[in-house]
């Protein structure tokens, strides 16, 4: 397919490795941001092919991953009432919450379906005007865009039977929080090129400055990643710290200003709990007051739930890049996709189902 | 989650800004996706999609550069190392970084 198979190409890929190899005279830890470049980190072995003095962490960037357990529950509260229709992306459905996930509640004969748009639940809300229609809002700055437009959307065709569970983060927040904490090993980051395709990258310019990294925003195939990591590696060795675009074939530096428009329409910041990690102050997206009737928390008296997090998961420490998958006692073992003890296990893009499918024995780097 | 895929409008339905839909050709599989957030798009251009929404126009020259960037980097070197040859200092050339 037109741009995607000639950024698989693999003598470039391995010139582009050759070069990182050439440049690098110090040891480097980079942080790839988004679990899409985890998955195809691993998939394509590409940390395998850098020199071992470079070492790839694997970032917060899966949304589903980060869903804190008190809106699963709140999801799996929703989705039990005979009234409901609960729409969700399929990677939600096997997310564990305190005593079940979507799709054991499904077999117990709860309406959970899997949509591919936000738009298709409205047109769900429409089609049943007896249901309660539910849509779980997942995701960061890339799929906030289709969730606003939505809401956007049932508001004008004043669709009264719809509302959202709004679990939507943001990510500046979270390298910001990342950077912040005292034993950070992170000296530049490939970011999120999905996520700047909808909000650009100025964001991130006060950030490369004020501590000091190299940022730059990176596609998703071998070549994208690893022209990242070498325009990373050159920044780190020549001792510069500041934002550049690998992605420009699908990155502006304003980014998408309708998209950014319509989130600014229907959200607003606020503080986001994210599993593993805890609260990130302006982290998160709610509803504005103007579109508050469609908050599913509110409508189904959920909003004062709290659910502390268990224990044996370790996903917190993986999702900051502490410590990797395979080192988690209960990898392979006690968790697994089949029985997950956290989202990073369950999700296509978690760090811990991309080891688990992947890389089942540890690497010796 | 975050995942998008690029593909080619093939026709477009609608002329409302908000809710102009395209026929979008993904390598043979045909789907149907906003065009809400790309106004600037037309029939025959490439679009990156997510979750049924185009989030963004590809840019056919910028989709070369990945191509190119390290021979670029060669010609670099080689120029720096003819002036480190030529000159003393040697100067440091100007490099593009914002790119």
């Amino acid at each position: 397919m037109k741009y995607l198979d000639e950024y698989r190409d693999a003598e470039l890929a391995r010139k582009y490795a050759r070069e990182i190899a050439r440049i690098t005279i110090r040891p480097w830890t980079l942080m790839e941001v988004c679990g899409g470049q985890t998955h195809a980190i691993v998939k394509f072995g590409l940390d395998e092919l850098l020199p071992k003095t470079i070492t790839l962490i694997h970032g917060p960037g899966c949304p589903v991953c980060v869903t804190p357990l008190e809106l699963i529950d709140k999801a799996l509260e929703i989705a039990s009432r005979p009234d409901v229709m609960f729409c969700s992306f399929g990677d939600m459905l096997r997310v564990p919450g305190s005593k079940a996930d979507l799709l054991s509640v499904k077999a117990g004969g709860a309406d959970v379906r899997i949509i591919y748009s936000p738009l298709d639940a409205v047109k769900l809300a429409q089609a049943n005007p007896t249901k309660e229609v539910v849509f779980f809002g997942v995701g960061f700055e890339t799929t906030a865009p289709a969730t606003a437009m939505a809401v956007f959307q049932a508001r004008n065709k004043a669709v009264k039977n719809f509302s959202l569970l709004v679990s939507h983060v943001l990510v500046p927040p979270a390298i910001e929080a990342i950077l912040g904490a005292p034993d950070c090993r992170v000296q530049a980051f490939l970011a999120a090129g999905h996520v700047c395709t909808v909000m650009g990258f100025e964001d991130y310019i006060p950030i490369a400055a004020k501590y000091r990294v190299p940022i730059v925003v990176t596609g998703f195939e071998p070549l994208d990643i690893l022209q990242g990591v070498l325009m990373c590696v050159e920044q780190l060795e020549k001792g510069r710290a500041t934002v550049q675009n690998q992605y420009s074939r699908a990155v502006s530096q304003e980014g998408n200003r309708p998209a950014q428009a319509l989130i600014r329409e229907v959200f607003r910041v606020i503080p986001r709990k994210w599993r593993g990690v805890g609260e990130i102050p302006r982290s998160g997206l709610g509803l504005n007051e103007a579109y508050a009737v469609f908050d599913a928390e509110s409508k189904f008296g959920l909003a004062e739930l709290q659910i502390e997090e268990p224990s044996e998961c370790q996903s917190g420490l993986v999702l900051q890049g502490r410590i990797k998958p395979n080192e988690c006692p209960a990898f392979g073992t006690r968790c697994t996709p089949e029985h997950p003890l956290g989202a990073t296990m369950v999700s296509s893009e978690g760090a811990c189902a991309a080891y688990y499918r992947y890389r089942r024995e540890p690497v010796t780097a | 989650m975050c995942l998008a895929i690029p593909g080619k409008i093939v026709s477009i339905n609608g002329d409302d800004p908000l809710t102009r839909m395209g026929k979008v050709d993904f390598g043979g599989v045909l789907k149907e996706a906003s065009l809400a957030y790309v106004p600037e798009a037309n029939v025959g251009d490439y679009v990156i999609v997510h979750v049924g929404f185009a989030i963004s126009r590809l840019d056919e020259q910028e989709a070369t550069k990945v191509f190119e960037y390290l021979n670029e980097m060669e010609d670099l070197s080689e120029l720096q190392e003819s002036a480190a040859v030529e000159t003393a200092p040697p100067q440091h050339p100007a490099k593009k970084q914002q790119r």
